[in-house]
């Protein structure tokens, strides 16, 4: 929701700032314009500090952003280390042919969209719930022991993380196992099960986030008009019934946002954790784009290949954005901008 | 269950003076109850096994027979780890790069937020967009290694504190601090004293932004500690691997090298097995004990991105 207001306030100056220089433009002798550039002159010679220390930052992002936006043109161009990006020659879109027909093209887009799916449709309720439960216990000892725990897997690196699942899921002497084998149960090895694997990644998702996501719709929560509460009371609403029609309006603004966010990474699936789990049994469920990409591109040196291939998936991620977005703006009074 | 059924009556006491909770409304409570128990454990196990595990002798941890609590209580595990070469050096690396790291990019990060929250600084929506811009498309994986290659940054250790230095969102965080609580006249004040805005920032902002300072440092010091891609792409010497990345070779490609000291290939491989435990506790001891005193910190990180810029 920060990012929403944040954003639209933004664009709101934008576009003044925009209809002041087409006024400036269309008349040169508009007083508004020569104000708003005498007063840009004026604010420049006055804190001329402050717009000498963002140039580092804007360094940074010219460089290490956008750099990498202007170099995607390599998606279009044979690479060839000794000419370089701007000196090979163009192919046009023979790499997005290749990569549209290539028999991986499918397992990827499949394996990429299904986990995210799953990974939406259980990561999106599980925190906003663990947040209402914790919303009724309020002001208890107990919110907070089961707030600060859920919390704390959050810290774990990515590393650490798989390597616990790998622990517990070992075939030999993995916990889980251990119990299976105590129940007359045969060991499985689960990680080598390309059924299992999406299960595996999503709940072990869920389980190192809910707690960290959660903390967005309990301050949403903090956040409820109390007469709400009290109407509700005296209408003698249960339980249940303000969870539904008092607490959940209260994180609409919130699970909007956040839902548009996921929708908008859809493709854009992570690669560290992937990346780890990976192995080749699993392979046939686990391969997605983004490890795809790095296995082409950086171990295969396949560069011309492989951009194309990631910027496809970022065009496709833009895109999907911006629909959900026009569409909660259409539907809700919720957007990002 | 006798908690909550407590809980429900102390809540009846205090809600509850002209309406009473009904017989509907408790059960549901305690519905509740239940499951956030059943959650508290879910969590919590795995976190104290692999704590018991670690403190459990190698051959309790090879034949399953940790449950709850370790078994045999020895420290074979964390001295296998404390003598491991590649675990020490890494660890030495990973402090390094929290450090610089979070040093270079809570100063950049400020640079450029500070700014950007005073309405005075002309041109700070179009450079708003241009940052959050960033946030929503790249050029992706091979074009920026091209360029961070192209900086001759590869292999050195300036490629784990430089490319990914600011985060868009710490941006938008330490903006928004910035606007509510720095407010324009304290400036202009300053500014008719005479006051530079260099000095203005030195003298008054920063003592006033420490909160927001804690947040920035705290959350790129944890992404810092974390993280192993930048290292696995950038990086080719291992003196320079951060502790993730050792991490990765000994828990997931299982390439304990060197130094486990002991003749018998059984024993062997039982302390490779224990030592993974000490591992993990070791490598997230870091974050983990300094963690129940930043959560503070953290939520407020969270709620301050959340509220109205």
């Amino acid at each position: 929701m920060g990012l929403a207001e944040m954003e639209s306030s933004e664009s709101w100056e934008g576009i003044t700032l925009n209809t002041a220089l087409s006024t400036v433009k269309s008349r040169t002798t508009s007083r508004q314009g020569s104000k708003l550039r005498t007063a840009a002159k004026r604010s420049i010679r006055r804190h001329w500090q402050l717009y000498l220390l963002v140039l580092p930052p804007i360094a940074f992002f010219i460089i290490f952003k956008y750099m990498p936006m202007a170099n995607a043109v390599l998606a279009f161009k044979d690479y060839n280390v000794l000419q370089g990006i701007w000196g090979s020659p163009w192919v046009g879109t023979k790499y997005f042919a290749l990569f549209f027909s290539n028999p991986a093209f499918e397992v990827l887009i499949k394996n990429t969209l299904y986990i995210s799916f799953y990974q939406l449709a259980v990561g999106f309720p599980v925190p906003i719930l663990l947040a209402l439960a914790l919303n009724e216990v309020n002001g208890s000892r107990f919110k907070k022991t089961v707030q600060m725990v859920t919390y704390a897997p959050y810290f774990i690196s990515t590393v650490v993380m798989v390597s616990v699942i790998m622990l517990f899921l070992s075939p030999r002497l993995g916990i889980v196992n251990t119990l299976a084998n105590a129940l007359g149960f045969e060991s499985i090895n689960y990680l080598g099960e390309p059924g299992l694997f999406r299960s595996i990644y999503v709940f072990s998702e869920v389980w190192q986030t809910m707690g960290y996501s959660a903390v967005i719709y309990l301050a949403a929560l903090a956040g409820t008009d109390p007469s709400l509460y009290e109407a509700a009371k005296v209408d003698g609403a249960s339980r249940f019934q303000k969870i539904v029609n008092v607490d959940l309006p209260g994180l609409m603004p919130a699970a909007t946002i956040i839902l548009i966010l996921s929708v908008g990474n859809i493709m854009a699936i992570g690669f560290e954790k992937m990346y780890l789990m990976q192995n080749p049994l699993n392979l046939s469920t686990s391969e997605i784009i983004s490890t795809y990409v790095y296995k082409i591109g950086l171990l295969n040196a396949n560069y011309s290949f492989a951009t194309a291939v990631g910027l496809f998936n970022s065009a496709i991620n833009l895109i999907l954005l911006m629909l959900v977005n026009a569409f909660a703006r259409r539907v809700s009074d919720n957007s990002l901008w | 269950m006798a908690a909550a059924r407590q809980h429900a009556r102390a809540s009846d006491a205090n809600i509850g003076k002209t309406i009473k909770e009904s017989l509907g409304d408790r059960l549901f409570l305690m519905t509740i109850y239940v499951s956030l128990t059943l959650v508290l454990i879910v969590v919590l196990y795995p976190l104290i096994f692999i704590l018991s595990s670690s403190f459990s002798s190698p051959q309790a941890v090879s034949a399953g027979k940790v449950w709850l609590w370790p078994v045999h209580p020895s420290l074979d595990g964390y001295i296998t780890v404390l003598k491991n070469h590649q675990v020490l050096m890494g660890y030495a690396n990973s402090l390094f790069y929290t450090l610089c790291g979070t040093f270079i990019s809570v100063c950049l990060t400020v640079m450029v937020a500070y700014p950007m929250s005073k309405k005075t600084f002309f041109g700070r929506g179009p450079l708003m967009l241009f940052i959050v811009f960033t946030m929503l498309f790249s050029g992706g994986l091979i074009p920026t290694y091209l360029i961070v290659k192209s900086m001759g940054l590869i292999d050195t250790r300036w490629a784990l504190l430089i490319p990914n230095a600011i985060w868009v969102w710490q941006v938008i965080i330490a903006r928004t601090f910035f606007k509510m609580s720095i407010p324009e006249e304290l400036n202009e004040a300053a500014e008719i004293d005479g006051c530079s805005d260099i000095r203005f920032i030195f003298r008054v902002v920063l003592p006033l932004a420490k909160p927001i300072i804690a947040v920035l440092a705290l959350m790129y010091a944890v992404g810092q500690w974390n993280a192993y891609f930048d290292a696995l792409i950038y990086l080719k010497s291992q003196s320079k691997f951060p502790l993730q990345l050792v991490l990765r070779s000994i828990l997931i490609l299982n390439n304990a090298t060197g130094n486990v000291d002991a003749s018998e290939m059984v024993r062997r491989q039982q302390l490779v097995e224990l030592m993974k435990y000490s591992l993990i506790v070791v490598a997230s001891l870091p974050v983990l004990v300094i963690y129940p005193f930043v959560q503070r910190y953290f939520v407020q990180g969270i709620l301050i991105g959340s509220v109205k810029g």
